[in-house]
């Protein structure tokens, strides 16, 4: 048998979900007893029948995929529930499994697969998206790439007129129809009291689905970005969401200011205050990318 | 014994793998420690924290890095992503070897993160000598592949596990990265001597040893590097330094992680059998 075959073969195996009972299913890929599969290509010994050899590297392989996601997402498992966060977990594996040598890019794909599959999030959809791009954004802003940063001081002298200043990668700006930061940072906190007894992990759980269930929609804006190497959550206005948007999809910062003022209720004499007042802040915190043309002077 | 070509020359000790829930203590106290192993992977994305702690750690200390994904058993061919940002952590690091492991995971594209047992044929061992030359050869960098423990055994193989290592160091002219905890879990798990397997390996060809805690269940033994390293392991650790010589020692300790200063004891423990291996002689 050729290596790839047999590669092949192993893997439908082990890729194959559980049972509700996490065990190995007993029906193969494709039809047929799973115990007649496991003994075409596996070596049963004294203790160990080939099912339940291959019935090992089967239940690492969910434990350990299905632990990645509970550990990337806590909030989306709070708001689904344990159960249908597992379902979905799986529905979502068997269309996208992974395809990159690192865990951490295993779940890239999850708020398009959402969107193009409302059902496991129904009832929910709205939150549990918003949750989705947090929880993401979170993960890029922790490692995503950080370019050389600009400094007030490097536009000294230059004319803006057409510049076009890109935000740092890692830096994430969203919008989002429900306060879901707050929830978040609820988890966050308690994530770090670890070493619970088991009475208090309940209390846990309870206050997490109590934060849940009371969560109320409300629109916010925010950038995730990250400062001395830790990620933060700031909510901005929609003025500020509109200008970084502009400036994210390579728009020029004037077309980016008039964009921003659109629909703004500050007034237009204060304009030019509250966006100096805001490049700078931005500016400070690192969030633009020096321009190239700058960079190669 | 002096470090040979395969762990590039190199006299390194006794190490321990690092892990996130000790960096503050590194960071602070400065604990004296021969080298470090990294998980490569761990530090192959674009930026943030990860990265600015390794860069702290390569200030003070020698770091080697150890993969868990390059799969050279797989039959197709690596991932150019994967050797490109690979690539860009050796220059970082200036590793004097890598290593990674004697198995695979991945087949068309789709990724387990296991590290799969390999069948032992002629041919899987061909395929895997070609990945891990084509590796040494893009990364410009010793190559050790490391045997790994396993639960499962493939009708088509024929040969034992250690003649399949054998053959492949030989057809790649790569180093080992023998894993004593790895051997003792596999020969449980399958009935064999793993003195047989020690005594059976190039021992000039060893670049770096591991040792680890298991676990052990009703009908099988788990690599879990959880625990402190049993005796029956250290056991098999003073043979392969019998055979090998004073050769770079790294504890593995990856879940309920204790203390750093609990790790490095436990890491020290492998001096025993490294005092006066000067005169040891490969046999």
């Amino acid at each position: 048998m050729r290596l790839v075959t047999l590669q092949r073969a192993v893997v439908r195996a082990v890729m194959q979900p559980l049972t509700p009972s996490e065990r190995m299913q007993r029906t193969a890929p494709g039809g047929g007893r799973m115990s007649a599969y496991a003994a075409r290509y596996i070596k049963p010994n004294d203790r160990l029948t080939s099912f339940e050899r291959l019935e090992i590297y089967n239940r690492q392989y969910w434990f350990r995929v299905l632990g990645s996601m509970a550990e990337d997402f806590p909030g989306l498992r709070a708001i689904l529930g344990q159960p249908r966060f597992e379902d979905m977990c799986r529905a979502y594996l068997a269309e996208c499994p992974s395809r990159s040598f690192t865990l951490r890019n295993l779940w890239a794909r999850l708020e398009t697969w959402l969107r193009r599959n409302p059902k496991w999030i129904r009832g929910k959809q709205t939150l549990a998206l918003d949750m989705v791009r947090l929880e993401w954004a979170d993960i890029e802003a922790f490692d995503g790439k950080a370019e050389p940063a600009l400094h007030p001081e490097d536009l000294n002298g230059s004319s803006t007129r057409g510049l076009r200043l890109r935000l740092q990668p890692y830096v994430r700006v969203l919008e989002l129809h429900y306060p879901v930061d707050d929830l978040t940072l609820e988890f966050r906190d308690d994530d770090t009291a670890d070493f619970a007894s088991n009475a208090l992990t309940e209390t846990r759980r309870s206050s997490k689905v109590r934060a849940v269930a009371a969560l109320e929609p409300k629109q916010i804006f925010l950038v995730v970005h990250r400062m001395d190497f830790s990620v933060y959550f700031r909510r901005i206005e929609h003025e500020e969401f509109a200008l970084l948007s502009a400036l994210r999809s390579g728009k020029t910062i004037e077309r980016a200011i008039e964009l921003a003022f659109q629909r703004s209720s500050v007034p237009e004499f204060d304009r030019g205050g509250y966006v100096r007042l805001r490049f700078q802040t931005w500016a400070t915190m690192g969030w633009f990318c020096r321009p190239e043309e700058i960079c190669t002077r | 014994m002096p470090g040979n070509r395969f762990n590039g020359f190199t006299d390194y000790g006794i190490g321990i793998g690092l892990r996130a829930p000790h960096y503050e203590h590194i960071l602070s106290r400065k604990p004296v420690v021969d080298w470090f192993e990294i998980i490569s992977e761990n530090f192959m994305i674009d930026g943030g924290r990860p990265l600015r702690i390794l860069d702290q750690i390569l200030d003070q200390y020698k770091v080697v890095q150890h993969g868990v994904s390059m799969y050279f058993g797989s039959a197709h061919k690596p991932d150019r992503e994967h050797l490109r940002r690979l690539k860009e952590l050796v220059k970082r690091t200036n590793t004097p070897w890598l290593s990674d492991h004697l198995c695979w995971g991945s087949v068309d594209g789709r990724y387990t993160h296991d590290l799969l047992p390999m069948p032992y044929t002629f041919e899987a061992a061909r395929i895997t000598a070609q990945k891990v030359r084509d590796v040494r050869d893009f990364l410009e960098v010793p190559i050790a592949v490391e045997n790994v423990s396993s639960y499962a055994e493939f009708h088509v193989s024929e040969m034992t596990e250690w003649e399949f290592l054998n053959e492949v160091v030989e057809q790649a002219d790569c180093g080992i990265l023998l894993d004593v905890n790895n051997i003792y879990v596999s020969s449980r798990n399958h009935n064999f001597d793993p003195f047989t397997y020690v005594n059976s390996v190039p021992a000039e060809r060893v670049a770096q040893i591991h040792i680890a805690g298991h676990s052990k269940f009703k009908k099988y033994i788990l690599d879990t590097h959880d625990h402190p390293v049993l005796d029956p392991v250290w056991k098999l650790y003073e043979r392969a330094i019998q055979r090998a010589g004073h050769t770079a020692t790294l504890l593995e300790w990856d879940d309920s992680i204790p203390s750093f200063q609990e790790v490095h004891r436990e890491a020290l423990k492998a001096n025993r059998f490294l005092v006066d291996t000067t005169l040891a002689v490969a046999v």
